[in-house]
């Protein structure tokens, strides 16, 4: 399993295109700034503040909602406009934060496309668009679950959500055992983008 | 906007394959389950998909269902759920 | 597996149907045209454009056929959508389009 919080970044230097459809791409850009749709300055901004945001996001509201049982409460009522209140803008119209417990273990799929918190977890992984993700996480999560290192007792309920409107999920996974006296920094850092997917758990803290 | 349902109903997602885009996969058709939450007005995606405006906005509900009701052969925990997100033109009472 | 008798499910309604095989976790990087293409549906579909609508993307991706969904990535079919829509929408046309698509790929021959 990857403790790797560094995903590797976008290429700059672009892998020559294949296919017709890369260059419609191409082509598409170039038409709609030439016809002033847009201005290259401005999708040059969009693709900038599209790398802005990365899993440390959301992993700074987990570690939040961790220390501050308070805001913790509020983040499970209203997602947004309390990962707002951190300064976290949310560019979904709502988030729906939900918590893993003893009893509950959620995950998140969007079975019909990709739908995923991007301005909390950055793009979302290779996998999680994968039509093998989307067929069978919603009808055997275990065993999704199993192939992500992720096995949980009998007893837990595992809840699949399904991403199919206009909400964006966030699963605030345990807090781990023995994180009791961290600050919200270092509790940030145990918070990994697939524990907010809901395919694993957060880290276990260095002993 | 008044909503028809609401928290704790018992609601059954239409079983239906309309022609157009829409939002509500083959696996929930049918089903019944209970509405976790309201999630406010949103346009109807069956009209934003073709340049509408999505209005007259409807209800979205969040929709909590049994794995066992919605698998046949589901095998793994028979406590173990599934939400969803469907719109109220999609749910009748159950 | 699924367990409905409705007509055979669309390709892109993909829950519960049978074929799943185990998930390759391998990450990928997001590479710079696709960066591209991601920020234009961003452009088009923000509020001060309204060009189109994250629905409008998913309705052309799921008009692209079977064929189309296995044998086009990810952002592929997102160009082919959004190419469609604004095709569709009179914002350019096909002619315009498949001559830009003939001009690029000669620079990228001769090596630009």
């Amino acid at each position: 399993m990857t403790h790797d919080h560094s995903h590797p970044p976008p290429q700059p230097d672009h892998p020559e295109p294949s296919s017709d459809y890369h260059f419609l791409g191409m082509a598409l850009r170039e038409l709609l700034i030439e016809k002033g749709v847009f201005t290259a300055d401005e999708e040059r901004r969009v693709i900038e503040v599209s790398e802005s945001w990365s899993p440390a996001r959301g992993a700074r509201i987990v570690a939040r909602a961790w220390s501050d049982p308070d805001f913790k409460a509020r983040l499970l009522t209203d997602g947004r406009a309390t990962a707002e209140t951190m300064g976290v803008e949310i560019t979904a119209p709502e988030l729906v934060v939900v918590e893993n417990t003893e009893q509950v273990h959620n995950v998140v799929v969007c079975t019909l496309c990709s739908c995923y918190p991007r301005s909390l977890l950055g793009l979302p992984p290779k996998w999680y668009k994968s039509t093998d993700y989307r067929k069978r996480v919603v009808y055997e999560p275990r065993s999704v679950l199993a192939e992500f290192d992720t096995h949980l007792a009998d007893h837990v309920e595992v809840r699949v959500h399904d991403s199919t409107a206009d909400m964006r999920y966030l699963v605030l996974p345990r807090r781990p055992h023995g994180s009791d006296g961290l600050d919200q920094k270092a509790l940030a850092a145990l918070v990994t983008r697939d524990s907010m997917i809901g395919v694993t758990e957060a880290l276990s803290p260095q002993p | 906007m008044s909503a028809r349902f609401k928290i704790g109903d018992r609601v059954r997602i239409d079983d239906r394959d309309p022609p157009v885009h829409h939002r509500v996969p083959r696996y929930a058709r049918g089903h019944v389950g209970v509405v976790e939450r309201l999630c406010g007005a949103f346009g109807q995606p069956e009209l934003l998909a073709y340049g509408g405006d999505g209005d007259p906005a409807q209800m979205l509900y969040r929709v909590h269902l049994k794995q066992t009701e919605l698998w046949a052969d589901y095998a793994e925990n028979p406590d173990d759920t599934l939400e969803i997100e469907i719109f109220e033109h999609w749910l009748s009472p159950a | 597996m699924t367990n409905s008798d409705t007509p055979p499910a669309k390709v892109h309604d993909l829950g519960g149907e049978p074929g799943g095989a185990a998930i390759d976790r391998a990450e990928r990087a997001v590479t710079f045209w696709e960066q591209r293409v991601d920020a234009l549906l961003v452009l088009l579909a923000d509020r001060e454009r309204r060009i189109m609508d994250v629905a409008e993307l998913r309705r052309g991706i799921e008009s692209l056929g079977p064929e189309a969904y296995d044998s086009l990535n990810y952002y592929e079919r997102w160009a082919a959508s959004i190419a469609s829509t604004v095709v569709e929408k009179g914002i350019v046309t096909q002619a315009e389009l498949d001559q830009r698509v003939a001009e690029i790929r000669a620079r990228k021959t001769a090596g630009q």
